[in-house]
């Protein structure tokens, strides 16, 4: 008997797959070989690899044509691996997040009385729109002059490299605080602000110092000019990750240059600036809390004030950090979405937003159990 | 507009052609130098290229043929010599005995009439192919010619696409297309314009060897086109089938320059027989 006609019959059917076949001949291995593949499912791989090896060709297409039906398992019901490690730290985590939850609901010293209390009061929310004022103003004030800084710094000319990056330097070695107080004290050591042309009498507008640096001045001031330094070599960082090859087939086309800057190499860029620059704005819009020390009523600074009235300073901290997690919440949000029309043509398909999962899941969910249903009945 | 066509004669010597004619894309090159630091990588090259001619530049990778194309379309600017288009010259105006270098805008103009198709096609990978054609026609400064609408600029794109054979994948971005189908785009893109002149850096070698047909097909329909076609490539079967002249470049230097026939069959020199008989397979080199 040849080990071909052998392993047709062993795999005539699956049930007999692992009893019946026991090599007598040569081909001990290749039988073998075969008839696991076959009690394995993958009926496909044997007929033409080992038949082809073991009993030569001729022999190889009247093996495969005898098992044809047996082996289309399209009845079989299927029962999915086991994970009973994936269980347990699955159970581990859970317990661990439900006791934290639960001691966030339970522990009286959270006071959540008060903190519900002071949410959307006035005052808090005249301060959180004070921050989001300052943030939106620095933000966009930062990232324009950044965009110019980045310019300059990308530019041919040696000055404008070296004044770029020399701001750059400046704004990012020296604290937040000390730009913030410095602004604020403007007024000492420059009485008077003017604007002429220097080294001339000429004077255009002149002006006391301390009446054009109020509060919101300084901060506007301090927060932007921190943020330009840090967005310039974000937006430097993008425009460089743009294929060179992009600028040059523009410019071979005619396309003038700020059109080239704008329509081709900006959006390109952008894909490398956005999470970067999200970044940074959730990190300006706590940023924005360090004007405390200017006395300027944005949300931390009226939390601090009320706290030092009531003395419940942890319920009221927790107020504006639920605040600050809205706000980032919102800002991650619009991140997704911006970032994914910027990915369009980078990626083949845009993968499904949440909302269109969520859509879809439970469109499939209905349907099954619409199906289901039908099947009982 | 700035440039005078009628001054250039004197400056170029005169190529035997009256500049004030109804010439379009007539190349000329003359004794144009270029170096990339201390390398030399043009050497003094002076090359002509007939209206509706097309050249194709072979030679061994190095020998500076990109860059000699580079040059014709002012993305490199030369150290010396020149090269003018239609008698205009690329990139300088004359004034008296001075060139004045031009201005980005007026730059910009002249690349217009010079279409360029790259090796690695450098479409922009966030418009659609048919934004990709329809982009430069409605923004560049054109000489003589208006800016199209968009309307315009959309239905020319589509004629362009078609052309190529792509009227079907107007809306796909390059990434969803083939290497081939992108060169294609590319080349409808370099179309847009109605240039005079089409420059091709090695158009195939960034593609698997069977999409290169369908991209030489295309170039093959173009040199009927009566558009001047100036093709660095190294297919030599399609030099031979499509090339007026087949100029031979080796380190710098135009080292031979012929018909077809003359060079790939009865090369004068040394350095072009032992450089076709590398990549020339035998049965080819009859």
């Amino acid at each position: 008997m040849s080990p071909t006609t052998k392993v047709a019959q062993s795999a005539a059917g699956p049930a007999s797959a692992g009893t019946s076949t026991t090599p007598t001949t040569g081909d001990t291995d290749a039988v073998t070989e075969a008839a696991a593949a076959v009690a394995a499912g993958s009926a496909a791989a044997v007929t033409e690899g080992s038949l082809g090896g073991s009993a030569g060709a001729s022999g190889g297409g009247s093996g495969a044509a005898n098992r044809g039906p047996a082996t289309d398992y399209a009845e079989y019901r299927v029962v999915p691996a086991r994970h009973p490690w994936r269980w347990v730290g699955t159970a581990v985590v859970a317990l661990g997040v439900a006791g934290i939850a639960w001691s966030l609901a339970t522990n009286p010293r959270w006071e959540w009385g008060v903190v519900a209390q002071w949410f959307t009061a006035k005052s808090i929310v005249d301060g959180l729109l004070e921050t989001l004022k300052l943030t939106a103003i620095s933000g966009i004030l930062g990232f324009i002059l950044g965009f110019i800084l980045a310019l300059m710094r990308l530019s041919a000319s040696p000055l404008l490299v070296s004044v770029s990056w020399t701001f750059s330097w400046i704004f990012r070695s020296t604290p937040l605080l000390v730009q913030m107080l410095l602004w604020y004290n403007l007024g000492y050591l420059y009485e008077k602000i003017s604007l002429g042309i220097p080294f001339t009498d000429v004077r255009f507008f002149e002006i006391q110092t301390t009446t054009l640096i109020s509060q919101f001045a300084a901060a506007v001031l301090g927060l932007t000019l921190n943020q330009a330094a840090y967005s310039a070599e974000i937006i430097r960082g993008g425009i460089l990750s743009v294929d060179q090859g992009q600028l040059e087939a523009a410019s071979a086309l005619g396309i003038p240059a700020w059109r080239r800057s704008t329509r081709i190499v900006l959006p390109q860029a952008m894909r490398a600036i956005l999470p970067t620059a999200f970044n940074e704005i959730i990190g300006l819009v706590k940023g924005t809390s360090i004007v405390y020390v200017l006395a300027y009523s944005e949300l931390f600074y009226t939390i601090q004030v009320i706290y030092n009235r009531t003395q419940q300073v942890l319920p009221l901290l927790l107020v504006a950090t639920l605040w600050y997690v809205v706000i980032t919440s919102v800002l991650s949000v619009f991140q997704y979405y911006i970032e994914r029309y910027y990915s369009k043509g980078a990626v083949r398909t845009l993968p499904l937003t949440p909302l269109q999962k969520a859509c879809r899941f439970l469109s499939i969910h209905a349907l099954s159990a619409d199906n289901s249903a039908k099947v009982t009945r | 507009m700035s440039i005078i066509a009628t001054d250039i004669p004197a400056a170029t010597g005169g190529a035997g052609v009256p500049a004030a004619g109804p010439t379009r894309g007539l190349v000329e090159i003359t004794k144009v130098r270029k170096s990339f630091g201390a390398v030399e990588v043009l050497k003094g090259i002076t090359l002509t290229v007939e209206p509706g001619g097309v050249a194709v530049i072979v030679g061994p990778s190095g020998s500076g043929k990109s860059t000699l194309l580079r040059t014709i379309n002012h993305l490199e600017k030369v150290d010396g010599g020149f090269i003018a288009i239609d008698g205009t010259l690329v990139g300088y105006e004359v004034r008296g005995s001075t060139l004045h270098e031009l201005r980005e805008k007026d730059v910009l103009k002249q690349r217009t009439e010079i279409g360029m198709v790259f090796q690695n096609f450098n479409l922009f990978p966030h418009l659609t192919a048919l934004e990709n054609v329809t982009e430069a026609p409605v923004v560049a400064p054109r000489s003589g010619k208006p800016r199209l609408s968009k309307a315009q600029a959309r239905e020319r794109g589509l004629e362009l696409l078609d052309r190529v054979g792509l009227k079907d994948r107007a809306g796909a971005y390059p990434r969803q297309l083939s290497g081939g189908q992108q060169q294609r785009v590319a080349i409808a893109r370099a179309l847009a314009l109605e240039p005079k002149i089409l420059l091709f850096d090695e158009p195939t070698s960034a593609l698997d060897p069977e999409l290169v047909n369908e991209v030489l097909d295309v170039i093959r329909g173009l040199a009927k086109s009566g558009t001047t076609l100036i093709i660095v490539t190294h297919e030599m079967g399609f030099a031979r089938d499509v090339a007026d002249t087949v100029v031979f470049m080796d380190q710098g230097q135009i080292v031979e320059q012929g018909s077809p026939q003359d060079i790939f069959s009865n090369p004068r020199e040394e350095r072009t027989r032992s450089f076709f008989s590398k990549v020339i397979e035998p049965a080819f080199n009859i």
